[in-house]
């Protein structure tokens, strides 16, 4: 490996990282505002937007992004709906993120004890007492490793954006193999650079579920 | 809208065959995944150190990594470091069933530990022999606990063959680029009407498959 090459690499590689974490941290907020708003709708049954979100929610999550970038990117446009390479990166992931995460905030939902809402009735609590007080603190924590896990599985695939073009760290490993043929090098930043990313978070995630857990049931 | 093109000729065959061209890699992957992984999976549950070190540096490792990173470390890092020339087709089962083996391990490992240690206790206190107590009590609760997780394993891997295209397959959303070039001129609009095509065509294929891992995971539950 030339550390030379490393270096005058390293630059393009900082830029991309910061392009990459950038659309992958404004996809996972939109993911998660999706997801909520979804999530709460299917579990309260609310008319009609229920079944569309539940139509929305298995849709996205039995196809690939790289599919759903494609469409949204290349097929969208012939109906006269033309949006740039970022934006599309961030609704792609915004879309396959919501349906993730509320898959995971509603299986926290649902797996509230339905005790709990009678104990808090018989407390003598409204619906919404009970909903913000009780079920909801509960749920989040429950949906915490869930959580977690679709994180990183959405920064995971931020990689797939080079397909349309976006200058993330993929492509500029691949650009880069292909003008310099510098393999070795490359591959090591791309390498670098991704865990530089996300093994922080992996951490952080097994901390914060070892957490959750001590705060639910006690000890181990 | 531009679906007129896939009626033209053997256009949708051919888009049929390049979701059998993802699917063959992918139930290939997922067969060496499924064997690889039960046998990791087991091995991990033994307390020698060295053995969870290295277990867990690899499983960490894929886990952490994209998919399409480890797609460019086998196909294009392997075949300059050690100078021998891979097909596309065999570097991307080899990346999957990396990737995959990692997955089932971790099902496996977390099935296994998952038995409460009641169920080895009560076995031992029936006068079970270690043998009887695996084959008569443990195994057939892991079976039960993996069976819905595998299929699942099964459709991810599915979304993940996906990637191939960017290694050159020619697959099915190489096919239907092709189809879009092709017609360009007589059918401008083809990009959607195809890409919605594939869109619904993964998801013909992948929906069917984690409705029944839902439904084997609703009635195994105890």
């Amino acid at each position: 490996m030339d550390t030379q090459v490393l270096i005058s690499y390293l630059p393009r590689y900082v830029s991309a990282f910061f392009l990459t974490v950038r659309i992958g941290l404004i996809g996972i907020a939109l993911a998660f505002l999706i997801g909520i708003f979804s999530a709460f709708c299917i579990h309260f049954k609310v008319y009609i937007l229920s079944q569309v979100f539940k139509g929305y929610v298995e849709l996205f999550r039995n196809t690939p992004l790289l599919v759903q970038l494609f469409f949204i990117y290349f097929g969208l446009p012939k109906l006269g709906l033309s949006i740039s390479a970022e934006l599309c990166g961030i609704l792609g992931l915004g879309l396959l993120g919501g349906s993730y995460m509320s898959e995971a905030i509603r299986s926290g939902l649902e797996a509230v004890s339905k005790s709990q809402t009678e104990s808090a009735s018989a407390l003598g609590m409204n619906r919404g007492q009970t909903f913000f007080y009780v079920i909801l603190p509960e749920a989040f924590t429950l949906s915490v490793p869930a959580i977690v896990a679709n994180v990183i599985f959405l920064l995971k695939e931020t990689s797939v954006f080079s397909a349309i073009s976006l200058m993330d760290l993929m492509f500029t490993a691949k650009d880069l193999i292909g003008l310099y043929y510098n393999t070795t090098e490359s591959l090591f930043l791309l390498v670098s650079f991704y865990i530089v990313m996300l093994l922080p978070i992996s951490i952080i995630g097994s901390i914060l579920e070892k957490k959750v857990r001590y705060k639910m049931f006690g000890a181990n | 809208m531009g679906f007129e093109v896939l009626l033209k000729g053997n256009n949708m065959l051919r888009l049929l065959l390049g979701v059998w061209t993802a699917l063959r890699i992918s139930l290939v992957s997922v067969l060496i995944s499924i064997v690889l992984g039960i046998l990791i999976g087991s091995i991990m549950t033994l307390k020698n150190p060295v053995i969870k070190v290295i277990t867990r540096g690899y499983l960490e490792f894929i886990r952490i990594m994209p998919q399409m990173v480890l797609l460019f470390i086998v196909y294009f890092g392997a075949t300059k470091a050690l100078g021998l020339n891979l097909p596309a087709e065999a570097a991307s089962i080899i990346v999957f069933s990396l990737w995959g083996t990692a997955e089932m391990a971790d099902l496996v490992r977390g099935a296994l530990t998952g038995i409460p240690k009641i169920q080895y206790e009560s076995s031992a206190a029936l006068g079970l022999t270690t043998t009887q107590t695996y084959t008569y009590v443990i195994i057939p609760q892991v079976i039960r606990r993996l069976i819905p997780l595998s299929i699942n394993l099964i459709t991810r891997m599915i979304k993940t063959t996906s990637l191939i295209m960017m290694i050159g397959i020619v697959e099915v959303l190489k096919v239907g680029q092709q189809i879009i070039e092709a017609n360009r001129k007589s059918s401008p609009n083809a990009a959607f009407g195809v890409y919605a095509t594939v869109f619904l065509l993964y998801f013909a294929v992948c929906r069917p498959i984690s409705l029944l891992s839902k439904r084997l995971e609703k009635k195994w539950e105890n």
